[in-house]
């Protein structure tokens, strides 16, 4: 149930993505998002979709992890198709029934908008499947670390996003421990409407505050048993190198940037 | 020569406010030899875990001192040393792990310190490898059991390379299974590594197997000695509302019920040996 979660689960393979550069990877992640937004029509949409497969082919994580974590956004990618075929009327007229007009136009749209919400989702995946999250905080905190200038501290934020992650299983356990210690108390969680099932989580939630304050408090000391004493002077067992694959994978980012902006260019706009 | 870890007439309260604190220990002296494995025993809210928190300046006394391989731990500078020198283990093994992958957990202690990254990969391998977690190096932690998770906790702890290694409770959440592991993987540390060893329990069997049993009521010593001087003192230990380990329980009363046994018996095994030899007389005198 609850523990099937994929927030930050990393998939274990030997592959050409697994070895890249979390700090590149993320940067790409970026450049991705920044281009599939771009995209104008179905042909530089197309460029960005075979950019996906590719990468997810090389990546060598089944597909089956890909469409775990598409599930829970498929409501989400209903809703906007089916919002963008009824609302969008452009091109020849399909069918219309009362007050509903379906249009090419709108087709178009619909199918145009879930490509780019899938790739969207299968790429943030790959990142998360193919790097190890303490990489992957690891890898913001030196991206960020230019905001030292203004005194954030990366360090800090880093360290926080390390413990969620790490934290995340732990606290689900314990949801489902104390969901089953109230329901043999008579707890009923399952009946009544709304409102009463909401109210019926707070003996839930407060065990479950109690319980993660007291975490932190014991986890705190155990930090600084280790000698955990902020981000100065602290070095790091593993080391993050630019290797050729990792500019090999920004250059093809670039040439699919290149062809978005010609294609967005030389045919017309859909959206 | 001074002990490695010395406690004098330490007196500890917790200040809840400005005229409410609990009085934990009052004139506490303990002393802890280097290369020594010591259990502290003794029931809940007798003061043991203060003591484990005051080895390693988490706390410091309100008077008296704390001498860490003689650095008193007031002084604000030797803090990082004292607390790379006394590594600790707490009773939950889940909120002592920071990292989601077992290696990067191990490494965050010699990652604190500034260690060379070769070196730390190194420290990590020989570490997973000491507490026999190598094979499972880059699971995540929650999938582990509790034993095998108390021991990547212990391997963070090795990775600093302490020369004293606190333990608090580290069984009283595992399994029977989890429990033995643990104790093997403490006794291996202490035997083939020397590293001194401060055991706080409250499982007599466990502590049975250490050198020194320091037990522990309304903060101060009640008993300090030998395990086999320690346990034969079996009314005082019941009084402070503790228990020896079961063989001796038994070879107690077999004593007091007119069985010629010898010596103070620790280990189930001891007692069998001895019964056995006993039995055979009896058949053989029997025969006769």
């Amino acid at each position: 149930m609850l523990s099937d979660i994929t927030i930050g689960q990393y998939y274990k393979a030997q592959s050409v993505v697994h070895r890249m550069d979390a700090r590149m990877k993320l940067i790409l992640t970026v450049l991705f998002i920044v281009i599939i937004f771009l995209c104008r029509n179905f042909f530089s949409l197309a460029v960005m979709f075979v950019l996906t497969a590719v990468s997810i082919l090389l990546s060598r994580v089944p597909f089956r992890m890909f469409f775990k974590s598409l599930k829970p956004i498929i409501p989400i990618i209903l809703i906007t198709a089916i919002l963008n075929i009824f609302y969008i009327s452009r091109g020849t007229e399909l069918f219309s029934w009362w007050k509903i007009t379906v249009t090419t136009g709108g087709l178009f749209t619909a199918l145009f908008m879930a490509i780019r919400i899938i790739c969207l989702i299968m790429v943030s995946s790959l990142l998360t499947y193919t790097t190890v999250p303490t990489l992957l905080t690891d890898a913001i905190e030196r991206l960020l670390s230019p905001l030292k200038v203004f005194h954030i501290s990366v360090h800090t934020l880093a360290m926080m996003m390390t413990l969620a992650l790490r934290f995340i299983p732990t606290l689900i356990e314990e949801i489902d421990r104390i969901t089953n210690a109230q329901k043999a108390r008579g707890a009923d969680f399952e009946s009544g409407k709304f409102i009463q099932r909401v109210k019926a989580m707070i003996p839930v939630l407060i065990p479950l505050f109690v319980s993660a304050f007291r975490r932190a408090y014991e986890l705190s000391f155990a930090m600084t048993c280790r000698c955990y004493h902020g981000g100065d002077g602290r070095t790091r067992m593993k080391q993050m190198k630019l290797s050729a694959v990792d500019f090999v994978a920004l250059a093809i980012f670039l040439v699919a940037l290149a062809g978005v902006i010609v294609l967005n260019h030389f045919f017309t706009s859909l959206i | 020569m001074s002990a490695f870890i010395e406690l004098k007439d330490v007196t500890f309260a917790y200040v809840l406010d400005e005229s409410h604190s609990v009085p934990v220990l009052r004139h506490f002296n303990l002393s802890v030899e280097k290369g020594d494995f010591v259990a502290v025993l003794g029931h809940n809210g007798c003061g043991k875990s203060t003591v484990a928190k005051l080895c390693n300046a988490i706390e410091v006394p309100q008077s008296g001192t704390v001498l860490v391989n003689g650095m008193d731990t007031k002084d604000e500078d030797k803090l990082l040393e004292i607390r790379r020198t006394v590594g600790m283990v707490f009773q939950n093994p889940d909120n002592q792990i920071v990292a989601t992958i077992v290696e990067d957990d191990v490494a965050f202690g010699p990652e604190n310190l500034g260690v060379e990254p070769q070196e730390i990969r190194r420290r990590v391998d020989q570490a997973l490898k000491d507490v026999g977690m190598y094979d499972l190096r880059f699971s995540e932690p929650h999938k582990l059991s509790g034993g095998q998770k108390q021991r990547v906790a212990i391997a963070g702890i090795i990775a600093m390379q302490p020369a004293c290694i606190v333990l608090d409770e580290p069984t009283a959440m595992l399994d029977p299974r989890g429990r033995k592991d643990v104790m093997k993987t403490v006794q291996m540390l202490n035997r083939d590594f020397g590293i001194t060893v401060i055991y706080i329990t409250h499982y007599m069997d466990e502590a049975a197997k250490a050198n020194r049993v320091v037990v522990m009521d309304k903060g101060a010593v009640l008993l300090d000695g030998a395990p086999r001087d320690v346990f034969q003192q079996d009314a005082v230990l019941k009084k402070a509302g503790l228990d020896v380990p079961q063989a001796t329980e038994l070879s107690l009363r077999l004593k007091r019920a007119g069985a010629p046994l010898s010596g103070s018996i620790l280990t189930i095994d001891e007692l069998s040996q001895q019964l056995e030899t006993i039995l055979s007389q009896q058949a053989g005198r029997a025969e006769t």
